[in-house]
């Protein structure tokens, strides 16, 4: 379960978000909307645990992943190892499976650059997943894809998630994409930021 | 076109028909000697033990200089390229010390410590650590903060973090700092010898520059030159290619 209790976020001199309070159970997805430049990455980075400069709170599970819009991988190290070095304790055979379940199956020794971008973004769901993640963070993961391809990995991350229930928080400004995935939608609005009262 | 591989001796041979010219043109071996008249010397050298003897001495001070300044010139540069606060701190001093003459440096260490061992791998290494870390600082400056985050998010211990997120993306960086490293560094381990040890390739340059014996002068910097050659064809290039071939993957 995700608890999230910020009070305020400044940069400098100007606070960016005001009181934000939500709760993703366990095998919920959330999605956060928003315009651009709300605050909706800033909350992103307080919940994943990569920001820590704010006043507030946040109780997270220990074992997080993240998607990233772009692949975000170890571009010097094989398919394989970009599993294994961010799951500690997973192993080979595995990895191997969480390769397969996302379509790269014989892909293991290659490094990221010699994969498509498609093959590249499989890869950074399959090490999302790999590590039975108690949270889930998704950043735009389908922003810049074409949407044959972004209705693919749509239904491979739901597949993923169903399989996993991780407490997922999905950051978008798509509203068809929050509408599939997510199981509430809450709404950024106001300057600094809050949460509009869900409908 | 001649073959890639073949360039770089073709380039040599080049350097050797000019010695060779110049040689024949100056016509007193005393000054300019051709490189068959070393050839006799320099067996006599090897056959007596002396050059072994010497160039082990030198290539074990450029080692220890080596590996002492790149391991804290590397750490310096990641820590102030990371730390905007420290490199507040500490540019001043690295500014300082990348203008400071080696030989001022080299004269301190042997007054402040005496002339021992110790002294002159230390004079040579603070020669070396402003450049080393000078060259990492932009590395370290230019790491991805997305690699970062991801890092963070997935809780990657810090040794992991280092060796798997930031030494490959900082490799360049040290490669070229490696490779300008040796370099310098063997040339201020002679000036060091020259000036206060009793053994080592700058000792013997000393030696003979006092016998104006340009022949033997030759004969014990060159056989380092080659030394150092193979170092970097046989160490230096083969370690840069295997941390790039993901690159040409």
């Amino acid at each position: 379960m995700i608890k999230v209790a910020i009070l305020s976020k400044s940069y400098g001199d100007t606070q960016v978000l005001g009181r934000v309070e939500f709760a993703v159970q366990a095998g919920e997805t959330v999605a956060l909307v928003g315009p651009s430049g709300i605050g909706k990455s800033t909350i992103l980075r307080i919940v994943a645990g990569i920001d820590g400069a704010f006043e507030g709170q946040v109780e997270r599970p220990d074992a997080a992943a993240i998607v990233f819009q772009e692949p975000t991988l170890l571009p010097w190290r094989s398919a394989l190892d970009n599993l294994l070095l961010t799951c500690p304790g997973l192993k080979r055979d595995a990895a191997l499976h969480a390769l397969d379940r996302v379509g790269l199956a014989g892909k293991d020794k290659e490094f990221p650059g010699q994969l498509s971008l498609g093959q590249q973004r499989r890869l950074s769901l399959a090490r999302a997943f790999a590590g039975r993640p108690g949270m889930l963070i998704l950043d735009e993961p389908f922003v810049s894809l074409d949407p044959h391809m972004a209705d693919t990995m749509m239904t491979l991350t739901e597949d993923l998630i169903a399989e996993a229930r991780p407490a997922t928080l999905l950051v978008t400004h798509a509203e068809a994409e929050a509408n599939r995935l997510a199981d509430r939608v809450l709404r950024l609005q106001g300057d600094p930021a809050t949460l509009k009262a869900e409908s | 076109m001649p073959d890639n591989r073949a360039t770089p001796f073709l380039s040599i041979l080049g350097l050797l028909t000019l010695w060779v010219v110049a040689a024949l043109l100056t016509d007193d071996p005393q000054t300019l000697p051709t490189p068959w008249q070393l050839i006799p010397l320099f067996q006599r050298e090897l056959a007596s033990g002396e050059l072994v003897h010497h160039l082990g001495a030198t290539l074990i001070r450029v080692m220890w200089a080596f590996t002492l300044a790149m391991g804290f010139g590397v750490a310096l540069g990641i820590v102030m390229g990371r730390s905007e606060r420290v490199n507040r701190w500490l540019d001043p001093w690295l500014v300082i010390f990348l203008n400071l003459p080696a030989l001022v440096l080299i004269v301190l260490c042997y007054l402040w410590i005496g002339l021992t061992e110790i002294a002159a791998i230390l004079a040579v290494t603070f020669n070396k650590i402003p450049n080393v870390a000078t060259v990492v600082r932009e590395g370290a400056r230019a790491l991805s903060p997305d690699l970062d985050a991801m890092a963070k998010v997935y809780r990657m211990s810090w040794l992991a973090r280092l060796r798997h997120v930031v030494l490959p993306q900082l490799a360049p960086f040290i490669a070229a700092a490696a490779r300008g490293g040796v370099a310098v560094i063997w040339k201020i381990v002679l000036v060091v010898e020259f000036l206060g040890r009793s053994s080592g390739i700058g000792f013997q340059i000393h030696l003979y520059f006092q016998l104006f014996d340009v022949a033997m002068v030759l004969v014990y910097a060159l056989s380092f030159i080659f030394v150092m050659l193979l170092v970097e064809w046989a160490i230096l290039q083969p370690w840069e290619r295997r941390v790039r071939r993901w690159r040409s993957a």
